[in-house]
């Protein structure tokens, strides 16, 4: 290939493809803890979070990318966590998300 | 001499209201457009949230109506309503001494909405469509395989201003709650994912139905709703999505899409409202004379609603609201004793 | 392509006496178009169109971009609109979606909110002192050669059918967005299913191709491939259309939009520049067409009369699969036979093995 210098890139999809994403990861997390599916969304760990109110962390968010397949930097980003188990306080489904935010840094540690 | 109410309407609301009638010593008469009794229960496979085969409830409503000899005009639509009778397609009169609108709604046409390509495309199917094959006994894709992956769509024809449907159906969310476990009790193997705006689980049991599909079922929910589903090589469906959850698009590829229809009001309502100085809402649906204590009178003295011609309900609610329009017109029938 | 009866989305198309309004920019990226266009209705069709020198652009692109205020192309259109009527039509049709999205959204918003166009008459006849005349019929060309399919069909000196295999040939159609998306009672079959180009294509004996990403949006935008920052989702929306059909071994694409059409072709040749993708059979691109360019090949007309030669990715193999007969030798040769230069050869026309070639050396 000639290197022309076109000045941009070809942008990468941002979409969440669940065709080409590996899922069995996410699957095992399920299998484990399949009261993860019970989430309503509802945001009471991400709003009472210590470390989602001092940085860009967001506990739910973070959670349902690992349930579509979307690994990348999760395991980073449950270092975040400071374990103090507020989150779990507050679920209205009785997720035990303290143990969730392990489980995922278990699983997903080479991602 | 016996006091005489036509019923508009041989369904569920219908068929319960002549039994209530019937029985505080009232003589109903059905007229049913369609040339059976039942109503859209006659299509279901099972009920939600406990799964009681649909025939259990409409097969004692028929056989009650059969036993105590309940006249039933099929087959005739009713084209003006007034409080003292009605009047037939073809001009019969049929003078009565109340009137009852139980005509029901009509199931939103999938078709309308265009992008997700029903009755274009193979296993693009609506939830009456699925309800159907599960009477058939027969639940496969168009090439009689086993789907692998499925995909729910809440809200089709529902809160959609788009087709001028603003309202919202309420049963659809538990229906595919229900549709999602048992297609995933017949194919355990296929994942299911339900795609919804809000879920909106408003009666006794849907709840704890809803988080037993997610636990137990393991049933998948993405929060958005499909913008299209094309075509594949593959013979599959793709479709897009926003997981609003987590902020990004999402696609992927299914093998069967099951559209939530919504209910929508009938295409006549605006006729017989006419007719009779009835109100319709903007919905389209009838308005009753008011919504806490009159919900199944109308505006006008002598003609009364029960079910889903004054909004979408379900089956429960429909028998319970016969019942309290029996109530209804036995009051207002004491209350005009010649 | 299985698809719902278009028929629900129609519209009246006029059957002649057209107020012809060009695209700014068809002229530099296909050149032959809309002089086939002309050729095609007037000479085949027996048709009269105006071809009016004194007609502008309908400053879509910079209304799009944020540098032409709305009064400003509510005037211009109207301007437009204006000098039909003086020319004596009625009828008017636009070479370009864009313009015909901005005509068919001024003229509803005239509609809509009837000070608007009292406002406009007004500034026109102070800058111009022309009268606004609202046209009888609004289509866009597409339209127009649509609406002759059948006849075009009858003079057919060749038909959309690979002459070695005998099959139809596989045609991608693209429609361009502000044809029927913003609008969709405008176009012939709506939004989601638009027949206008596959009228043609079945008319003329080919097949349509129904893929995943058929309604997504080229990515040409306005202001996002303006700006050079901007060009790479610019780019990639058409990467991820191209990567849809691939598999389904298109002959051709055919595009009823001047940005479409231009961004399809050209971004192939970015592509394979940056990535070494290509598209097409024998690791070259996939041919893009004009619609005008489809019916004059199927009409008999020559390719280089027709300004093929002006395409990123070569059409020779589309040419020779539809057994349209021309001279190699007089690809690069002007209406008058003059050498107008040569372009370099490139990835996308199977260019690749030579440039890989180069490197290891």
């Amino acid at each position: 290939m000639r290197s022309i210098r076109f000045g941009y890139g070809i942008s990468k999809p941002r979409a969440i493809d669940i065709d080409s994403n590996d899922l069995r990861k996410s699957n095992e997390i399920l299998r484990e803890m399949p009261e993860l599916q019970t989430c309503i969304g509802c945001g009471s760990c991400t709003a009472s979070c210590t470390a989602g109110n001092l940085t860009q962390f967001n506990f739910r968010r973070v959670h349902t990318l690992v349930r579509r397949g979307e690994y990348m930097g999760a395991y980073e980003e449950m270092n975040k966590c400071m374990l103090c188990g507020k989150c779990r306080l507050v679920c209205p489904r009785g997720i035990n998300t303290r143990g969730l935010a392990m489980l995922i840094k278990r699983k997903l540690g080479d991602f | 001499m016996k006091r005489r109410v036509v019923i508009v309407g041989g369904g569920a609301a219908g068929m319960a209201t002549a039994l209530g009638l019937e029985s505080r010593g009232v003589e109903p008469v059905i007229v049913e457009r369609d040339t059976e009794m039942g109503g859209k229960v006659r299509n279901w496979h099972k009920l939600f949230p406990t799964f009681t085969p649909a025939s259990e409830i409409l097969d004692p409503l028929r056989r009650s109506i059969a036993e105590r000899n309940i006249e039933c005009r099929t087959g005739v639509a009713v084209e003006t309503v007034a409080s003292d009778g009605v009047t037939l397609a073809g001009g019969e009169r049929m003078a009565a001494d109340a009137v009852v609108m139980a005509t029901g709604f009509t199931l939103f046409d999938a078709r309308r909405k265009q992008e997700y390509g029903y009755g274009i495309y193979d296993n693009v199917v609506t939830s009456a469509d699925l309800e159907q094959m599960m009477n058939s006994g027969r639940v496969r894709l168009a090439d009689g395989s086993m789907p692998r992956r499925i995909a729910i769509l809440h809200c089709v024809g529902s809160r959609d201003e788009k087709v001028c449907q603003s309202h919202c159906s309420k049963v659809c969310c538990i229906t595919g709650v229900k549709q999602a476990i048992e297609l995933k009790k017949m194919f355990p193997e296929a994942d299911v994912f339900n795609f919804y705006m809000d879920i909106r689980m408003f009666g006794p049991g849907y709840e704890e139905l809803y988080r037993e599909a997610q636990q137990s079922y393991n049933i998948h929910f993405v929060r958005g709703r499909i913008s299209e589903a094309s075509p594949m090589i593959n013979g599959r469906i793709q479709i897009k999505a926003e997981d609003t959850l987590t902020g990004r698009p999402l696609k992927m590829s299914i093998d069967m899409l099951v559209l939530m229809v919504g209910m929508r009001a009938n295409d006549d309502n605006g006729l017989l409202a006419a007719s009779a100085s009835l109100d319709v809402a903007p919905n389209g649906f009838m308005q009753s004379r008011d919504p806490f204590t009159g919900a199944v009178r109308s505006p006008r003295e002598g003609i009364f609603y029960a079910g889903a011609v004054t909004a979408p309900k379900s089956l429960a609610d429909t028998l319970a609201e016969a019942a309290l329009a029996a109530d209804a017109v036995v009051d207002y029938l004491n209350r005009t004793q010649r | 392509m299985k698809r719902a009866s278009w028929q629900e989305y129609q519209k009246d198309i006029a059957d002649d006496k057209y107020y012809y309004a060009r695209s700014c920019i068809r002229q530099n990226f296909f050149p032959g178009s809309e002089r086939a266009f002309l050729d095609i209705l007037r000479g085949d069709l027996g048709r009269d169109v105006m071809d009016d020198p004194i007609h502008t652009s309908c400053t879509g692109i910079g209304y799009h971009s944020d540098v032409v205020p709305l009064e400003t192309i509510m005037t211009v259109v109207a301007r437009q609109f204006a000098l039909m009527g003086e020319a004596g039509y009625e009828n008017f049709i636009s070479s370009c979606i864009t313009s015909f999205g901005i005509y068919t959204e001024i003229l509803s918003t005239w509609e809509e909110f009837p000070e608007t166009e009292e406002r406009t008459r007004e500034y026109l006849y102070k800058a111009t002192g022309r009268e606004l005349v609202k046209p009888r019929s609004l289509a866009h060309t597409s339209d127009i050669v649509f609406h002759f399919r059948d006849e075009i069909a009858r003079k057919a000196k060749r038909k959309l059918v690979n002459v070695y295999t005998g099959r139809p040939l596989r045609v991608v159609e693209h429609i361009g967005c502000h044809y029927a998306k913003i609008f969709p009672k405008s176009g012939i079959g709506g939004s989601e299913f638009p027949y206008v180009l596959a009228g043609m294509i079945e008319s003329w004996g080919g097949e349509v191709v129904d893929y995943p990403e058929r309604r997504h949006c080229c990515g040409f935008g306005f202001r996002n491939y303006l700006v050079q920052a901007n060009r790479g989702y610019s780019i990639a929306n058409s990467q991820k259309k191209l990567e849809s059909m691939s598999p389904y071994k298109p002959d051709f694409i055919v595009g009823n939009c001047p940005g479409c059409s231009m961004f399809l072709d050209r971004w192939q040749y970015a592509i394979a520049e940056m990535e070494g993708t290509t598209y097409g059979a024998d690791g070259q691109g996939i041919p893009v067409l004009t619609y005008e360019e489809m019916a004059g090949l199927v009409l008999g007309y020559d390719p280089w009369e027709l300004g093929m030669q002006m395409h990123q990715v070569d059409v020779e193999p589309l040419l020779d699969k539809m057994g349209v007969e021309y001279d190699p030798a007089a690809k690069y040769l002007g209406r008058d036979g003059r050498y107008i230069g040569k372009p370099e050869r490139a990835a996308v026309n199977n260019g690749c093995q030579r440039a890989i070639y180069d490197i290891k050396l």
